[in-house]
């Protein structure tokens, strides 16, 4: 796991990535210059576009496959199509309109869970889901994302996101400040949580060499067992310590709702935003956000142009933590977990996020659209269970097969003939344990 | 002191290579910290578990349960025996300060640190003398514990020996821990057992097409596939199994077959050979791998192949081919990992029944260093880990342990490992590369 034994086949490898984004931009740009110029060019291109890997093409054609294979496993699960089966022979229209209905209903119910449901009481309560889902998501997503730049898989985000909310949420409900100030410094003590043990792995990344994959998923389960170890304490657990709980954070350290009372979704959410807007700011402009292009791209070129590799690994993940983390203090003074602590706070976000920043490809506003579609999927799974016999699990099969088709441009091109263009490709470089 | 040593390998039937192995001196810091370290885990057995001790002597009980030829349980001076432990590993810790053991004496002298220490740990718990310390059953719950770690990182050290990254043994677990419940229950116990092979065979197959065909990411692949297999066995779960439990996820488990003679040794033979098919499988695809891959053509090909591919492909072997098949059957063993959790244990499935052992698996394979000896060491001490939390549970220790913190020392341990503090570890080289002929 040396930092630079294998430089010629790095330098050998990793600047196609980078070339084929060049590419892209430069394409992109000649594309919007063709389509000023006149109308029939214009649709043209389009066309161009939609029969090619264009990143947008294959997204949403992943969605639609994705969807197709879970209709199928809500045909087979659904007990109405199952007895039509029975008498395909005599009437087999009834076995498609019964399949048809269980699909309608399974997607219907996911779109009134997520979007919007006419027969719920509070109209925009499925939109407030979504954004209450969606935020952690995007926060441990832009983790990921920021990591991915810099060549580095975050596989981490679950522990960063327990250390952080553990921090928030003693400072939240053991320290007495005065409003205003209680909740900032909760925050600063969420992110500084997670970036401590992102920082841990960065370190050892650095320093040793630790494939940052490995070391990252032994935190998840050190700070799985801390955070157990630290809800059997009495100065942590809420009386009468019956029950694997935090005590309640306290009034002045919870999030505002953002429209009322009876809709969850609060200011975490504008967090999410403007972490999104950072990190995008931080990737094209900043010098640091250059110099985690680079380390990236090609460490060995990095290191020639007199950057320090390891000290940008160490920054990185401090960042990346720090993202974590916020998705921590997200779950821990939002709404989503009654302000308190578990050791399932984390709610399975640092995976999903994971999957997120995939589908994001590597750009800040990608991670943000991409956390939104999984939240509202996340979101669309409580009225699945609510109003269907379908499984909510179908919800997780969906997030999967989604980036299963995204992370094989090659699958979608065979499946549906696309021609191969610059444009697509992974934006993930690939990399062994050794790299 | 460089020492040159010239070892004759069989690299293949027939082929023998002359190996001609330089062992480079460690440098005096490592030398000196590694001992140090030692030197600390003395102290800490001979001090800190020396002190706290009761006054009590330690009584050990050697016998599993099911056993029918038996070993009296006998005492041992509990403090004394301790600090015995503590001083020789102290002991041991000066002469690597001083001198320096050379690399594989360093790690026969690791093993016996560890060992020394766990024995001098468990007589340390059993000195309040209330109730002996039953080491037969803490090793039988070791293997039973270790058994799908230990199928787990065979799966995995299947596919990375051949160069590709399985992050998803977990996800291959579960499928065939599904598998296994389900068709254990509908047909027989042995058609779970086949089921849940050849369904962790499709799912490595999975992971085949998209990381060699399609060149995905396969660190990535892997995640998404553990969390494809969480999402479509919790569906599949909810959908099949919940509503009628009875006849969908109540399967037969396999019952422990004695071997004749073997099976009646004292201790041993309880521990080893009163065990179920699934755990006799583990140990014939242990030594089966660790033979074939030092000592046959297709170990032979399959490290070259996850070295450095161009050079394998160029003297004609198939190298697609050989990943291909590779995979899917390091896919088939994470089948059979994933029967041991239903089939070979509990019988029953439930959601996310691996619960990161799949993980665990993968640590160990890495805390192994890529070798078939290595990975079995790490999982049988991942499962002693596991073991010894639910043994210290039990017995009422002079100081109270908290079982999280004690939870925690395998993957603490796993990170000490892989940031090269028992030395480095180094993975094939073109593991997680895809190859791409020309």
């Amino acid at each position: 796991m040396s930092t630079g034994g294998d430089g010629p086949d790095l330098s050998k490898r990793e600047p196609k990535a980078e070339e084929t984004a060049e590419q892209s931009a430069v394409q992109g740009d000649t594309e919007l210059k063709r389509a000023e110029s006149g109308d029939d060019r214009t649709r043209e291109t389009i066309t161009q576009i939609l029969r090619s890997d264009h990143p947008a093409v294959v997204t949403v054609l992943a969605v639609i496959c994705a969807m197709i294979v879970g209709a199928i496993l809500i045909i087979a699960s659904d007990g109405p199509t199952r007895d039509a089966m029975k008498y395909f022979t005599a009437a087999p229209a009834d076995t498609f309109n019964a399949a048809g209905w269980a699909v309608r209903d399974a997607y219907l119910a996911i779109f009134q869970g997520a979007i919007y449901n006419p027969n719920a009481g509070q109209k925009l309560a499925p939109i407030s889901e979504t954004l209450v889902y969606a935020t952690p998501l995007i926060l441990a997503g832009l983790s990921v994302t920021l990591a991915f730049r810099a060549g580095l898989f975050n596989i981490g985000a679950q522990g960063q996101i327990l250390m952080s909310a553990a921090l928030a949420g003693y400072i939240g409900f053991a320290w007495d400040l005065p409003a205003g100030i209680h909740i900032v410094v909760a925050i600063i003590g969420g992110i500084i949580g997670g970036a401590i043990w992102a920082a841990l792995a960065g370190v050892l990344k650095a320093k040793t060499g630790a494939h940052e994959v490995i070391t990252t998923i032994m935190l998840n389960y050190i700070a799985v067992f801390f955070v157990n170890f630290l809800l059997t304490e009495s100065w942590f657990q809420a009386p009468p310590f019956s029950q694997a709980v935090s005590r309640t954070v306290d009034g002045n350290a919870q999030f505002w709702h953002l429209f009322g009372s009876d809709l969850r979704v609060n200011f975490s959410f504008v967090l999410a935003v403007l972490a999104t807007a950072f990190v995008w700011w931080l990737l094209k402009y900043g010098t640091f956000g250059f110099r985690v292009r680079a380390v990236g791209a090609n460490q060995d070129a990095a290191r020639t142009a007199g950057m320090s590799v390891s000290s940008t690994y160490i920054w990185v993940m401090v960042v990346v933590g720090a993202l974590a983390g916020l998705a921590g203090v997200s779950q821990i003074l939002g709404s989503a977990n009654n302000y308190q602590v578990t050791a399932s706070v984390d709610g399975g976000v640092g995976f999903t996020a994971i999957t997120v920043a995939l589908l994001g490809r590597g750009t800040a506003w990608g991670t943000f659209w991409a956390g939104l579609l999984f939240g509202a999927l996340t979101a669309g799974s409580g009225q699945l269970q609510a109003s269907t016999s379908t499984p909510p699990d179908l919800v997780q099969v969906l997030q999967a097969l989604v980036v299963i088709f995204i992370a094989a441009p090659g699958l979608i091109r065979l499946i549906f003939r696309l021609r191969r263009s610059s444009a697509g490709g992974s934006a993930v470089l690939a990399k062994g344990w050794n790299g | 002191m460089s020492q040159h040593s010239v070892e004759q390998v069989e690299v293949a039937p027939g082929e023998v290579v002359t190996q001609h192995l330089v062992e480079v001196p460690m440098s005096p810091s490592r030398r000196i910290g590694i001992g140090a370290a030692i030197v600390v885990i003395g102290l800490i057995a001979a001090v800190l578990l020396g002190k706290s001790a009761g006054s009590s002597s330690t009584r050990f009980d050697l016998n599993g349960s099911g056993a029918d030829l038996t070993v009296p349980t006998f005492s041992v001076p509990g403090t004394g025996l301790i600090i015995a432990c503590g001083v020789v590993i102290i002991a041991l810790g000066v002469v690597q300060i001083v001198r320096g053991f050379g690399k594989r004496a360093l790690r026969y002298v690791g093993i016996a640190v560890a060992l020394l220490f766990i024995v001098a740990f468990l007589t340390w718990a059993g000195t309040e003398g209330k109730q002996s310390v039953q080491v037969g059953s803490l090793l039988q719950q070791t293997l039973f514990l270790a058994t799908p770690l230990i199928l787990g990182s065979m799966a995995g050290l299947m596919c990375e020996k051949t160069g590709v990254i399985n992050v998803a043994i977990e996800g291959q677990m579960l499928f065939g821990a599904f598998a296994g419940a389900l068709f254990g229950t509908i047909a027989s116990n042995w058609l779970g057992l086949l089921a849940a092979v050849i369904i962790g065979g499709l799912a490595g197959a999975l992971l085949a097409v998209f990381a060699i065909k399609f060149t995905v990411n396969q660190v990535i692949l892997g995640v998404v596939i553990n969390a494809f297999a969480l999402g479509l066995t919790g569906y599949l779960y909810d959908a099949v199994m919940a509503n009628d439990a009875t006849s969908t996820n109540q399967p037969a488990v396999f019952n422990p077959i004695k071997i004749p003679l073997l099976g009646d040794i004292p201790v041993v033979g309880s521990l080893l050979f009163n065990q179920t098919i699934i755990t006799y499988l583990m140990y014939v695809i242990v030594i089966v791998i660790d033979v074939m891959l030092l000592r046959s053509r297709w170990g032979l090909r399959t490290r070259a192949v996850g070295e450095h591919p161009k050079a394998a492909d160029t003297v004609g072997i198939n190298v697609l081919r050989l990943r291909y098949r590779n995979v899917i059957l390091g896919g088939c063993i994470a089948g059979l990992a994933g029967a041991a959790l239903t089939i070979g244990s509990v019988g029953q499935f439930n959601k996310n029944m691996t619960s990161g052992q799949g993980f665990i698996a993968l640590a160990a394979l890495i805390f192994g260093r890529w070798t078939p000896r290595g990975a079995l060491g790490a999982s049988i001490f991942f499962g002693f880990a596991s073991a010894l939390q639910t043994a210290l549970s039990l017995l009422a220790t002079p100081v109270k342990i908290d079982s999280n913190l004690l939870q925690m020392l395998p993957y603490l341990a796993t990170i000490f490992a892989v940031a090269g503090l028992v030395g480095r570890v180094r993975a094939p080289a073109a593991d997680g590369e895809p190859y791409v002929k020309g």
